[in-house]
């Protein structure tokens, strides 16, 4: 406890709600820049097909790797398809897939570590080394073994992922839904006669609620640049659909033969908006620690 | 040891601190003096500045704190010594905490602990180092010393600890000792033991006390003199054994009449309305306690209370003199007088929270309703 | 052996309905017996406390009758019904929260951060009574107000609360419920002397106007006579004395009492080590406390303090 805390707050200070533009703020300009690319990318990612100004699937081979032009600021990729408008039209794939990682990741994990901090005991243990038994495979590996057995695509992709990266979310979560256990308040709403289910979802998770939307953060960059990589194998989504990770793979070629700008364009569309979502993930974290009781 | 001057002098201790950009001040104008082989109680609730005057004392405070004022630990001022002078003041001014937890490394054992200063600043031999330690172990009536050295602190309950680290704290020689809350955290059983362990050092080792706690009873008990604090202001210093007697400021009444008495239970406790307050709540150009002040009268609104001398005491208010010898507790009683002038240890009987006196009391809220029976309206202004 | 009256309630009256009555309650955690054999009665609308040090068990008494620890043995009974076991379903569990409720020491994580006092109130108000809004919102009114909050104060979030007024949304909401008994575990131990005094009153004045019993649960001596009828005294488990309170701390019969007794500090008085100094015949880590040393008034009995 902070030598600061020993001063008493003051009586009836006018009662500061947690808003959303108010932790946005706490994060510091780093986060609220993050969250401005964040912004854009998920405009494009919805409206990208309708901004983009060339058709992003109807190539010219007479094309193939022209550089930037008036017209086309961009240039051409390998199959001479304008490379902006196949940019602006795969982030869409290419922010779905983590959307849905996360999605279940967080989901499950949520659910898993409150259930396994509350009842704790046996419950407990077996559900903590199940989830141990899980982190003992890196994501990627799972996701080409749902390839080989699914066939590839991006939702198998997206579930192997899914599943991977739950016990990450799940053993941050338990330490923070333990500690709101052990808290008083629990235990008053408990012999009040509160159902434990009422009091999981109404007082635990909405009190672990900032740390949650860190680790979302965080796991939705960690989930782009590994489904990027999926798709760069060709075990992702398929070409010849927009997708950065399957850009990278379609253009690599430019990078030895002098016309890189495709293949590093898809790569630096990844890479903005996954350091973006670390930082702004990272930010969310501290904001979260740092919560004042 | 010296024996020229008080062994300790705060003279016009003000502290502001950083909190969230802002800069609050948590102590105001702050003056003691402990003279060698002296313990002066420190008293106060919360946000009254006690902890972090030792704080102060000892260089503890965090980044950013603007301090004023001067501190002469024998002579020399505290604020300016750095480096070895500060290393070597610190083995004259030891302190002890509340929580001895919180204090100490949970990894290492005990007599790592105890031993550290010792070897590092002192250049104390390893084994001789430790030898001493088990002496200091025993003066604190922990027998099986050797024992004790090879233990890691959450081996220990809260009472052995607490006397661990007096005996640590003893092991440089100190010649002050600082004690924040020592005994808060402690059975009260346990409690008399450690200041009974600390009464026998320090009358033993003629070691200088300033012993801070919001127990005034408690403080005057072991102290020979006692502070009272109140929103960061030292407002009565007095003799403890005329602490309860005749008390100088109405505050050190209110608070020894707020309690309930061991020895009888009485209908309504004398509550002081409103909270206690810290120095930056408090009105600035103002007697800080007035608001809450059954005394309070204008000219205890119009400026900031003198410090006035009575009797070898002190008392930071307006009306000290006048209300010289009224003010003294002599313990709960039924009766109900609740005049201005009268003992104040006239409790609740049949009144309520206590009310203003009729000369026109400014600042503080007035009853909705007259003082019989329990009014609901009153309820709600005692806050706190 | 200590003389501890062997009638639980020297006062029970037949006709008096008991609110609570505890008998040979055991808990153990392991080889720790932290409650051996405790038994006693509680009348409506009486007040009784349970006295002890860390470790005596009185937290463990506490938190068995509101049902957040189960019994190894013995049995629990308040408003008629038993509850020694725990409460197999919620229906249950709200019922009995109707019947016994309990405030905690620690104002600081007694209430959900994100809720306002409001909210907090209303919930439990909705668990267990009107359905109304209506009813609902004047039931809260009333309940800031017996506590003594503000309407402002009910809007606030508890980050914005001092202690005590924290302390007062922690009974108001456990009032809700209108519990026909209130443990208070040490509640007001964590609270400014001034502040105490206040809850302290309201705790008195909540007891005339609504007729509910008090369990309190403390370490001190003065807060336990100024607000409890009965004591009992337990240490380590045990109940080494009962009896009135003022009879209890006037006229202890338990060498333990009185060394508690003899232990508040006040004026005039002056602490006394009772283990000695330079190493002679300490213990230091308690053992079995030896026989008391017989002297009536000043001398307490030696014993090992801590462990």
């Amino acid at each position: 406890m902070s030598i600061t805390a020993a001063l008493p707050v003051g009586d009836l200070a006018p009662a500061k709600r947690s808003s959303v533009l108010g932790t946005l703020r706490a994060t510091g300009p780093a986060g609220m820049a993050s969250a401005v690319v964040i912004g854009a990318a998920t405009f494009v990612a919805v409206f990208g097909v309708v901004i983009a100004p060339y058709d992003p699937n109807l190539g010219n081979l007479t094309q193939a790797w022209l550089g930037p032009s008036a017209s086309h600021l961009l240039g051409f990729d390998a199959q001479g398809r304008d490379l902006l408008s196949r940019l602006l039209a795969g982030a869409w794939t290419s922010m779905l897939g983590p959307l849905l990682v996360v999605g279940i990741c967080i989901g499950a994990g949520t659910a898993l570590a409150v259930l396994a901090a509350w009842r704790g005991g046996a419950l407990d243990t077996v559900v903590s080394s199940g989830l141990n038994v899980v982190f003992a495979f890196p994501g990627i590996l799972l996701a080409i073994l749902a390839a080989a057995i699914f066939g590839a695509g991006l939702i198998a992709a997206s579930l192997a992922l899914a599943i991977a990266y739950t016990p990450y979310v799940a053993r941050v979560l338990r330490g923070a839904a333990l500690r709101e256990r052990g808290q008083q308040y629990v235990a008053a709403l408990e012999v009040q006669g509160v159902s434990a289910l009422r009091i999981c979802i109404r007082h635990i998770v909405p009190n672990i609620a900032p740390l949650i939307v860190a680790q979302a953060t965080i796991l939705f960059g960690y989930a782009m640049v590994t489904l990027a990589a999926i798709s760069f194998l060709g075990l992702g989504v398929q070409p010849p659909a927009p997708n950065w990770g399957v850009m990278v793979s379609e253009n690599q070629q430019g990078i030895l033969q002098g016309t890189p700008l495709p293949a590093l364009a898809a790569g630096a569309a990844i890479v903005v908006v996954v350091v973006a979502f670390n930082v702004l993930g990272e930010r969310l974290f501290e904001v979260a620690r740092r919560g004042g009781r | 040891m010296t024996n020229a001057g008080p062994l300790l002098e705060v003279d016009g201790l003000s502290v502001h601190l950083r909190v969230e950009g802002n800069e609050r001040p948590v102590l105001r104008d702050v003056s003691l003096s402990i003279s060698h082989g002296e313990a002066l109680g420190l008293v106060g609730e919360s946000g009254s500045g006690k902890s972090m005057t030792a704080r102060a004392i000892d260089r503890l405070l965090p980044d950013g704190a603007r301090v004023e004022g001067s501190i002469r630990f024998d002579g020399a001022e505290v604020g300016a010594l750095s480096g070895g002078d500060l290393r070597r003041y610190r083995l004259r001014v030891a302190m002890i905490f509340q929580d001895p937890r919180a204090h100490v490394n949970p990894v290492r054992r005990i007599g790592d602990f105890m031993t550290e200063v010792l070897r590092t600043s002192l250049r104390v031999p390893r084994r001789e180092a430790g030898r001493r330690a088990v002496e200091a172990l025993a003066e604190v009536g922990i027998a099986d010393g050797g024992r004790r050295l090879d233990q890691y602190p959450h081996e220990l309950s809260g009472g052995l600890l607490q006397r661990v680290m007096i005996a640590a704290a003893l092991l440089t020689e100190p010649d002050l000792l600082l004690a924040d809350e020592p005994t808060t955290a402690l059975d009260v059983t346990t409690q008399a033991e450690v200041m009974a362990i600390l009464d026998e050092l320090r009358s033993r080792l003629g070691l200088a006390l300033l012993f801070i706690t919001h127990n005034l009873e408690l403080a005057a008990a072991v102290c020979d003199r006692t502070a009272v604090m109140y929103a960061g202001q030292i407002v009565e210093v007095r003799l403890s054994s005329l602490l309860h007697a005749d008390p100088l400021h109405p505050y050190t009444a209110a608070l020894a009449a707020a309690r309930p008495d061991v020895d009888r239970s009485s209908a309504r406790l004398r509550a002081i309305p409103g909270r206690p307050l810290s120095s930056f709540e408090a009105p600035q150009n103002e007697c800080a306690f007035a608001p809450r002040c059954e005394y309070a009268r204008r000219p205890c609104t119009e400026a900031s209370p003198p410090i006035v001398r009575i009797d070898g005491g002190l008392s930071r208010c307006t009306r000290a003199m006048e209300l010289r010898g009224t003010l003294g507790v002599a313990g709960h009683t039924e009766a109900t007088s609740q005049g201005e002038v009268g003992p104040l240890g006239a409790a609740g009987g049949g009144a309520d929270e206590p009310t203003v006196g009729p000369g026109g009391q400014l600042g503080a809220p007035p009853p909705s309703a007259p003082p019989t029976g329990r009014p609901a309206g009153t309820l709600a202004r005692s806050e706190g | 052996m200590s003389q501890v009256a062997l009638d639980p309630t020297p006062r029970a009256d037949p006709a008096e309905e008991q609110i609570l009555e505890v008998s040979s309650l055991v808990k153990r955690f392991g080889d720790l017996v932290a409650v051996d054999d405790v038994s006693f009665r509680l009348a409506r609308a009486r007040s009784m406390a349970i006295v002890g040090e860390s470790g005596s068990g009185k937290t463990t008494v506490a938190k068995m009758i509101v049902g957040l620890e189960r019994p190894t043995s013995g049995t629990i009974v308040a408003c008629g019904r038993d509850r020694s076991r725990p409460a197999r379903s919620t229906a249950l569990r709200r019922a009995r929260g109707r019947e016994a409720q309990i405030v905690f020491q620690d104002p600081y994580t007694s209430l959900d951060p994100r809720q306002t006092v409001e909210r907090t109130l209303d919930e439990v108000i909705r668990l267990h009574h009107q359905p109304d809004a209506a009813d609902r919102r004047e039931r809260v009114r009333t309940l800031t107000e017996l506590v003594g909050l503000d309407a402002r104060q009910a809007r606030a979030l508890p980050r914005d609360l001092s202690g005590g007024q924290r302390q007062r949304v922690a009974i108001a909401r456990a009032l809700a419920a209108e519990p026909r008994v209130l443990i208070l575990d040490e509640a007001v131990a964590a609270l400014d002397v001034s502040i105490q005094a206040q809850v302290l009153n309201l705790l008195a004045d909540i007891r005339e106007e609504t007729g509910v019993s008090y369990v309190l649960i403390s370490h001190d001596l003065a807060v336990v006579r100024q607000i409890s009828e009965d004591t009992i005294v337990m240490r380590e488990g045990k109940v080494v004395e009962r009896g009135p309170t003022a009879q209890v701390l006037d006229a202890p019969q338990d060498p333990y009492t009185r060394l508690l007794r003899e232990s508040v500090p006040r004026p005039g008085w002056r602490p006394v080590r009772r283990l000695s100094g330079a190493g002679t015949r300490t213990t230091g880590s308690g053992g079995p406390p030896p026989s008391p040393a017989g002297h009536a008034s000043t001398n307490p009995a030696t014993s090992g303090g801590d462990r």
